[in-house]
């Protein structure tokens, strides 16, 4: 493809895309939540219903960081603009992310003491939890009052709390899979992908400085 | 060691077969057919609360990591594992080794009936109407030799037919092993069938073993290759990550897997909203085979 055609493509998408208003993606992904509630409620996700949920949440809040944490790179190096729908896709992978952990909490552990002694005892779970309480600033502070209330620079600097958020979700779904299994390093593959191509630009920015 | 096992669990526990291809007509169809109706007291209140899982639930959440590592993927996949003909290689310590086959085998075994909880290590749980029959009758029909103490299993490993081996979860082909006494116990079945039908593909056609009192990865499925040892065998799950899945793999609910709690389990079917239960000591079995390690330390030997 040349350079003219593949402009002329980019501007077309991030005409479309523009035309996606946030509230879409907000519909679309609580729907969607509740959706897979009502399938595991009535049958539709199996016999073990429990279990298939809380991994569909767990995977699709891992799917929405990967998503949330591409938007930059997907648009320096493909010119491909979904910041306008960033806010959205984040708000909605902490909401899938909460999901999960109640799920977990309240449908499959079932009571405090053994939610504490997992988090306590086990590593798998640690992580987990401490990557949702890492989510947990920026799911408050997702809202124009906070930006202007923080600043632009602060708000930015506490929002770059998703990257060991998402490097410990990914790490969550490495440890709890038995034996040697695709899915979860895939996962972890693209989320340190993505955090690699942040350090690298940095790497870069300074050697400019220095030189 | 003398007595043959007895179930107290009967195949008036067992839903009648029209009615566990859906349970859900039994719900519509009324309570005159309820399974249990003919037992008493104490006794049938335990059994009410061991209602047998339907055929959809047992055939359709299995682990066969062979198919697949996700819970469907055995029901998904395992049809394309051909299971005739079939024969198993019986080797090591025994005075008759060689390659028998399965007809050759059933033709000289007994099958029963044999309802057992089936305990995963995963923390879920079922009730399973087996059709089998004691593998100390096949080991006493190869002949033991003394010097053997341990016995070794192995899957059949067919890339063609089994695409989860192209995933190097374990070490293929999957492998287990008992202790002789642990093998030759009564409870300690070698199945060949579910409700009185052949065993599906993806519970471990067409023969595997059961081992009730034991973490379910010990019950080995599609078995080729039985091998009487002196020495403790390979078992893959325990070679693979032996800080989490030992040899003996009793299901212990004081004993907690490092990533999960032990004490609680889930039974398969009973829904979104369904209470964990607590797990038994030895899955309920404990006056069954509580003797076998007798003196031994179940959280050093786990």
């Amino acid at each position: 493809m040349s350079s003219l055609a593949r402009t002329d493509l980019m501007q077309a998408v991030n005409a479309g895309l523009r035309r996606v208003p946030p509230a879409l993606v907000y519909i679309v992904g609580l729907g969607w939540a509740g959706w897979l509630f009502f399938l595991a409620a009535t049958g539709g996700l199996g016999v073990e219903p429990v279990e298939a949920l809380e991994h569909r949440y767990g995977e699709l809040a891992l799917q929405l960081i990967v998503l949330g944490l591409a938007v930059t790179p997907l648009r320096r190096y493909l010119g491909v603009n979904l910041m306008p729908l960033r806010r959205a896709i984040g708000v909605v992978a902490f909401f899938f992310v909460l999901a999960h952990v109640l799920v977990w909490a309240v449908l499959d552990v079932q009571t405090l003491p053994a939610v504490w002694a997992d988090i306590l005892e086990r590593p798998y779970v640690t992580i987990g939890m401490a990557g949702f309480l890492l989510l947990l600033p920026l799911a408050m502070t997702s809202n124009d009052w906070s930006v202007r209330k923080l600043g632009g620079a602060m708000w930015r600097k506490l929002h770059r709390l998703v990257y060991p958020a998402a490097f410990l979700g990914a790490l969550h779904f490495v440890w709890l899979a038995k034996g040697f299994q695709i899915e979860p390093l895939v996962y972890l593959s693209a989320i340190l992908g993505l955090l690699a191509l942040r350090l690298r630009r940095r790497a870069h920015g300074h050697a400019k400085r220095a030189g | 060691m003398a007595h043959r096992y007895t179930s107290d669990l009967t195949w008036a526990d067992v839903t009648p077969k029209a009615l566990y291809l859906n349970r859900r007509q039994i719900i519509a169809g009324g309570g005159a057919l309820v399974a249990g109706g003919l037992a008493g007291g104490g006794l049938r209140a335990q059994q009410e609360a061991l209602e047998p899982n339907t055929w959809e639930e047992i055939t359709s959440y299995n682990n066969y990591y062979e198919f697949g590592t996700g819970k469907s993927d055995p029901a998904d996949h395992a049809h394309r594992l051909t299971t005739q003909p079939w024969s198993i290689q019986i080797d090591g310590l025994v005075d008759n080794p060689g390659t028998y086959t399965l007809e050759d085998i059933l033709s000289e075994v007994e099958i029963e009936e044999r309802i057992y909880r089936l305990r995963c290590v995963e923390a879920w749980s079922m009730v399973v109407p087996w059709n089998g029959f004691e593998l100390a009758d096949l080991l006493n029909r190869v002949g033991v030799q003394d010097g053997a103490r341990y016995v070794a299993f192995e899957t059949v490993m067919r890339p063609e037919e089994m695409p989860g081996l192209s995933v190097p979860v374990l070490d293929w082909p999957y492998r287990e092993g008992l202790r002789l006494d642990e093998a030759m116990h009564p409870l300690t079945i070698m199945a060949t069938g579910i409700y009185g039908e052949p065993i599906p593909n993806q519970n471990g056609a067409p023969i595997r073993l059961v081992v009730p009192w034991k973490y379910g990865f010990k019950s080995i499925k599609s078995i080729v290759r039985i091998t009487l040892t002196a020495d403790q065998p390979y078992a893959s799950w325990n070679a693979s990550q032996p800080g989490e899945y030992g040899f003996y793999s009793n299901v212990n609910p004081n004993v907690d897997h490092p990533r999960w709690s032990q004490a609680t389990e889930r039974r398969v079917g009973g829904g979104l909203f369904a209470r964990r239960i607590p797990t038994l000591m030895f899955n309920g079995y404990a006056d069954e085979v509580a003797s076998l390690y007798e003196g031994m330390d179940l959280a050093e030997y786990f």
